[in-house]
C-alpha cells in the first residue's frame, strides 16, 4: 500500500515538472513510468483478449499532437561477394524500393570503382551512388600520380574514412571486390565506418537470405561455374524470400587482369501476363 | 531486425602477462543488433611488431582509433630511431580515447613486449584512463569472468600456462555471454617474436552437460515433483 502512494506521487511530480510533449516523448521511448494495475484492471484485460489497440490510439493522439514519429529507413536490397579459385564474384538484386512502392526494377547495385574493383551498394540510393563515384575519382586521380593498379585497401580504407567523418549519416553498406597485385580481396563497409574482411559476405535486408544459401554451400576453392552458381542461389534467395529485394540478378566476375559485367545474367521474374491486344488507349481517356 | 544498429563487438577481450611476455586473447564475434555481421572477426590488431591490441566496443571507433595509433606510432618510431615500447603505444590510445571521449565508444587492451620493461599489459577502458595490470579483461564477457580471474591468476606462470588460462576464460565467457562466440584467437608477444594461435569453436569445452532429450512433457509430469529447494 505504501508502495503504491510513493509510486502514484512520483509519477504527479515527474508529469508536472516536464511538459506534455516530454511525457509523450518519454512513453514512446518506452521509458513509462512503472504503474502497479489495480487488481480489476488486470482482469480486465485478461478477459478482453486479441489484439489491444491502446498503443495505436496513443500513438495516435501523439501524431495530431504534434510529435514526430521516428523515422526508418530500409535497405531493401540483397548484395553478396564471395571468393573462388580465381579472383571474386559479386553479386546484387535490381530492385530499387521507395517505402513500399517499386521505383526502379531493374537498377544497377553493382558500380565500378577501378578496372580491377567492383563495389555493391546496399542503403539509400543516392548515398551508396555518390560515395563509390567520388571514391572511384580519387582512385583514378591516385593512379596517375603513382602509375599503379589501384589496390582493393586504398578503396577501402578511403570508403571507410570517409564514411566515420559522417558517423553513419551516410547510409552506404558496401560490399567491395577486386583483385590486384596482392590477391583476391572482398571486404564488406557498415555505415558507421567499421570493415571485415570475409571470403564470403552477405550485406541488405535480404543479408539473412542470402547467408543462409552460404553458410550451407561456400567451401574454399570453388570453380568459376560453381561460383556463380552459387551467387545466383544466394541472391534469388534473398529476391524470394526477402520484400526489399527483387526482380533480376546481376553479376560481376572479377579475376586477375580481367573482368567480366555480367548484367541481368539471371530474369527469374518474368512478366508473364502480357496482353495480346497490347495496349491502345482512344484519345482523350 | 534492425540491420542499420552500429556494427558493435560485444566482447571477450583478456591480456595476461606471464614470465618474459603477455597473452592476448578474444572472441570473434562481432554483431549488429541481434545478427551477427561477422562471426571470425579479428579483434586482436597490430600496432608494431611488438604491439598489438585487443578492440571492444564499437568496431568503427575501435578500428578508426588503431588505424590512427598504428599511423602516429610509426611516425614516433622513424623519428626515434627504434622500436616503441607499449607504454607509449598505450598513451597514444589513451590521449584519442580520453580527449575524444563523448564521441567514442571503445574499450582497449594494449599489450606488448619491449626491451626496457619486458611485457606489459596496459587497460584503457571507455573514459580514457590508462591503467597498467598484470592482466585486463574487457567486452560485456568480461563481467563473468572477475571472479574467475581472482581465483585462477598467479604471478610467474610459464608460456603455455598463461595461453591455457587465456583460452579457458575466453571459453567461459563464450559459454555465459550472448554477445561473444565464434573461436578464440590468442597472441603470444615475448623477446622472440609473435605466435598467433586459433581455436576453432566446437573443440572447446561447453562447461555445461547436455541435456536429456524429451519425446514428450508428458513423461515429466508423469515423474514425482522435483524436493523444493532447502537453503
Amino acid at each position: 500500500m505504501g508502495m503504491k502512494g510513493n509510486g502514484s506521487n512520483h509519477e504527479c511530480s515527474r508529469e508536472r515538472v516536464k511538459g506534455e510533449e516530454e511525457a509523450a516523448a518519454e512513453l514512446l521511448l518506452c521509458r513509462e513510468p512503472i504503474r502497479i494495475m489495480s487488481k480489476g484492471e488486470v482482469d480486465y484485460v485478461h478477459a478482453r483478449g486479441g489484439f489491444s489497440f491502446d498503443s495505436c490510439r496513443r500513438n495516435e493522439m501523439l501524431l495530431n499532437k504534434g510529435l514526430k514519429p521516428s523515422s526508418f529507413l530500409k535497405t531493401g536490397t540483397t548484395i553478396v561477394g564471395l571468393i573462388f579459385q580465381d579472383g571474386v564474384i559479386l553479386g546484387a538484386d535490381t530492385r530499387a524500393t521507395e517505402g513500399p512502392i517499386v521505383a526502379d526494377k531493374n537498377c544497377e547495385k553493382i558500380h565500378y570503382m577501378a578496372p580491377n574493383i567492383y563495389c555493391c551498394g546496399a542503403g539509400t540510393a543516392a548515398d551508396t551512388e555518390a560515395v563509390t563515384d567520388t571514391i572511384s575519382s580519387h582512385l583514378k586521380l591516385h593512379r596517375y600520380h603513382t602509375a599503379r593498379e589501384s589496390r582493393v585497401v586504398t578503396a577501402l580504407t578511403l570508403l571507410k574514412s570517409h564514411l566515420f567523418r559522417y558517423q553513419g549519416h551516410v547510409s552506404a553498406a558496401l560490399v567491395l571486390g577486386g583483385v590486384d597485385v596482392t590477391g583476391p580481396h572482398l571486404h564488406t563497409i557498415y555505415p558507421h565506418g567499421s570493415t571485415d574482411s570475409l571470403p564470403f559476405a552477405t550485406m541488405g535486408s535480404g543479408s539473412l537470405a542470402a547467408m543462409a544459401v552460404f553458410e550451407s554451400k561456400y567451401h574454399e576453392g570453388l570453380s568459376r561455374d560453381e561460383g556463380v552458381k552459387l551467387v545466383c542461389e544466394a541472391i534469388c534467395s534473398g529476391i524470394f524470400n526477402d520484400l526489399g529485394s527483387g526482380s533480376n540478378v546481376d553479376i560481376c566476375v572479377i579475376t586477375k587482369g580481367q573482368k567480366e559485367y555480367l548484367r541481368n545474367h539471371l530474369l527469374p521474374n518474368p512478366r508473364t501476363y502480357i496482353s495480346s491486344k497490347g495496349y491502345s488507349f482512344s484519345k482523350k481517356t | 531486425m534492425d540491420l542499420n544498429a552500429p556494427h558493435s563487438m560485444g566482447t571477450t577481450i583478456i591480456g595476461v602477462t606471464y614470465d618474459g611476455g603477455v597473452v592476448l586473447g578474444a572472441d570473434s564475434r562481432t554483431s549488429t543488433g541481434m545478427y551477427v555481421a561477422n562471426r571470425a572477426s579479428d579483434k586482436i590488431t597490430q600496432l608494431t611488431d611488438n604491439v598489438y591490441i585487443c578492440r571492444s566496443g564499437s568496431a568503427a571507433d575501435s578500428q578508426i582509433v588503431s588505424d590512427y595509433v598504428r599511423y602516429f606510432l610509426h611516425q614516433h618510431t622513424i623519428q626515434l630511431g627504434q622500436p616503441a615500447t607499449v607504454k607509449v603505444a598505450a598513451n597514444l590510445v589513451r590521449l584519442l580515447s580520453y580527449n575524444n571521449k563523448n564521441m567514442l565508444q571503445t574499450g582497449i587492451i594494449v599489450g606488448g613486449w619491449d626491451k626496457y620493461e619486458g611485457g606489459k599489459i596496459y587497460g584503457i577502458p571507455l573514459g580514457g584512463t590508462i591503467i597498467e595490470q598484470p592482466f585486463a579483461i574487457g567486452g560485456s564477457g568480461s563481467s563473468y569472468l572477475y571472479g574467475f580471474f581472482d581465483q585462477a591468476w598467479k604471478e610467474g606462470m610459464s608460456k603455455d600456462e598463461a595461453e591455457q588460462l587465456v583460452v579457458k576464460a575466453v571459453s567461459l565467457a563464450i559459454a555465459r555471454d550472448g554477445a561473444s562466440g565464434g573461436v578464440v584467437r590468442t597472441v603470444i608477444i615475448n623477446s622472440d617474436g609473435v605466435t598467433r594461435n586459433f581455436y576453432p569453436g566446437d573443440k572447446l569445452p561447453l562447461w555445461h552437460e547436455e541435456l536429456e532429450p524429451q519425446n514428450s512433457l508428458l513423461d515429466i509430469l508423469s515423474a514425482a515433483s522435483p524436493e523444493p529447494m532447502n537453503i
